[in-house]
């Protein structure tokens, strides 16, 4: 929903860090994007390649990888997936509990960048 | 052909945000001014909640308001009839507000005349979930139309919220809502959230609703 404002984000801090490195060409960028983010892939490359033009990260590839939404139950501690179909789960899968917490799924995280 | 070099950037896209945010924060609780940040779907009802909260409570606190509906100036025109100063956010087809976005908004309000601050985030579920604006309380309203199975389609934004209020609880005997399972599915992502059921047309409920508020605003200017 929101790829624009964070690929703005994503580009600022990659040229920011090549620029330290002395990068002459970013060639991909690793990233972890948590599930309940809802970004789409396709059109997060496609705001990269239009805010990336004209810079050394012209024409990188976005490489996500996508974090699980999981939940751990407060009652037996236990941890699991989050979503069953498009809608998260209301019991703990282990002892049935309803005190479940949101674990994971909201990262947005850069790793690193393959470079040259 | 070069070879390729891996560089570490470690770094949390939102982490300027976030920090952003926890001084804005820092900055209300210096000068009292208690932040809501208002949350929810577009036509749940937030300028409704807003004009209703403002006849309430416009006695006891100095409210200012902070529009960013994607919808045009109508709305802090309204907002402006009840004689209260609101701002009108112009946030280019934004999905969210964020924390810079607030920092330049309070400072053209002089937030710092006001005691109670209410931020009618963009109509959206997901994105301002995501973007913390440095409000004291966040708060998002669902309407009885939209179903009780919101919260487990989006449960980033029931679990950042403080308080929920259930809206247009007028319309429940025309629809299958069931108000105790909302509330269950709630408590499960967010043990201890309040949740006030109200009408905004009939006002029923919204007392209660008007009470809670006022007395954090209470215990935020005291503590």
């Amino acid at each position: 929903m929101h790829e624009l404002p964070v690929i703005e984000k994503i580009v600022d801090i990659i040229l920011t860090t090549a620029q330290k490195h002395q990068i002459n060409e970013i060639r991909a960028v690793n990233l972890e994007i948590g599930e309940l983010s809802h970004l789409e892939e396709e059109w997060m490359q496609h705001y990269f390649d239009y805010l990336s033009k004209d810079t050394i990260a012209q024409g990188a590839k976005l490489k996500i990888d996508k974090i699980q939404a999981k939940m751990r139950c407060s009652h037996c501690q236990n941890e699991f997936e989050a979503y069953s179909g498009s809608s998260v789960k209301k019991n703990c899968l282990f002892c049935g509990s309803t005190e479940l917490k949101l674990i994971s799924g909201n990262e947005y995280y850069i790793k690193n960048l393959e470079a040259i | 052909m070069q070879d390729i070099k891996l560089i570490e950037v470690k770094q949390d896209i939102l982490s300027e945000n976030k920090e952003l945010a926890d001084n804005l924060r820092t900055r209300l609780q210096q000068e009292k001014t208690f932040l809501l940040n208002l949350m929810s779907s577009p036509g749940a009802g937030k300028t409704s909640l807003i004009q209703k909260t403002i006849e309430k409570l416009q006695q006891e606190f100095r409210i200012g308001i902070i529009e960013a509906d994607i919808d045009s100036m109508v709305d802090s025109e309204k907002i402006a009839s009840l004689g209260i100063t609101a701002i009108q956010l112009r946030t280019g087809g934004f999905c969210h507000l964020d924390a810079s976005m607030l920092n330049q908004a309070l400072e053209d309000l002089e937030f710092q005349d006001f005691d109670l601050i209410i931020v009618e985030n963009i109509g959206n579920l997901v994105c301002p979930a995501e973007f913390d604006i440095g409000a004291i309380k966040n708060a998002m309203i669902l309407s009885v139309p939209e179903g009780d199975d919101k919260p487990l389609k989006y449960p980033a934004m029931f679990s950042v919220s403080d308080v929920v209020v259930l809206n247009k609880i007028d319309y429940l005997q025309l629809t299958e809502f069931d108000t105790l399972e909302f509330k269950d599915r709630i408590n499960s992502l967010n043990a201890g959230a309040p949740v006030f059921e109200l009408s905004c047309r009939t006002e029923d409920g919204l007392t209660d609703w008007t009470t809670w508020l006022k007395n954090q605003i209470d215990s935020f200017i005291q503590g």
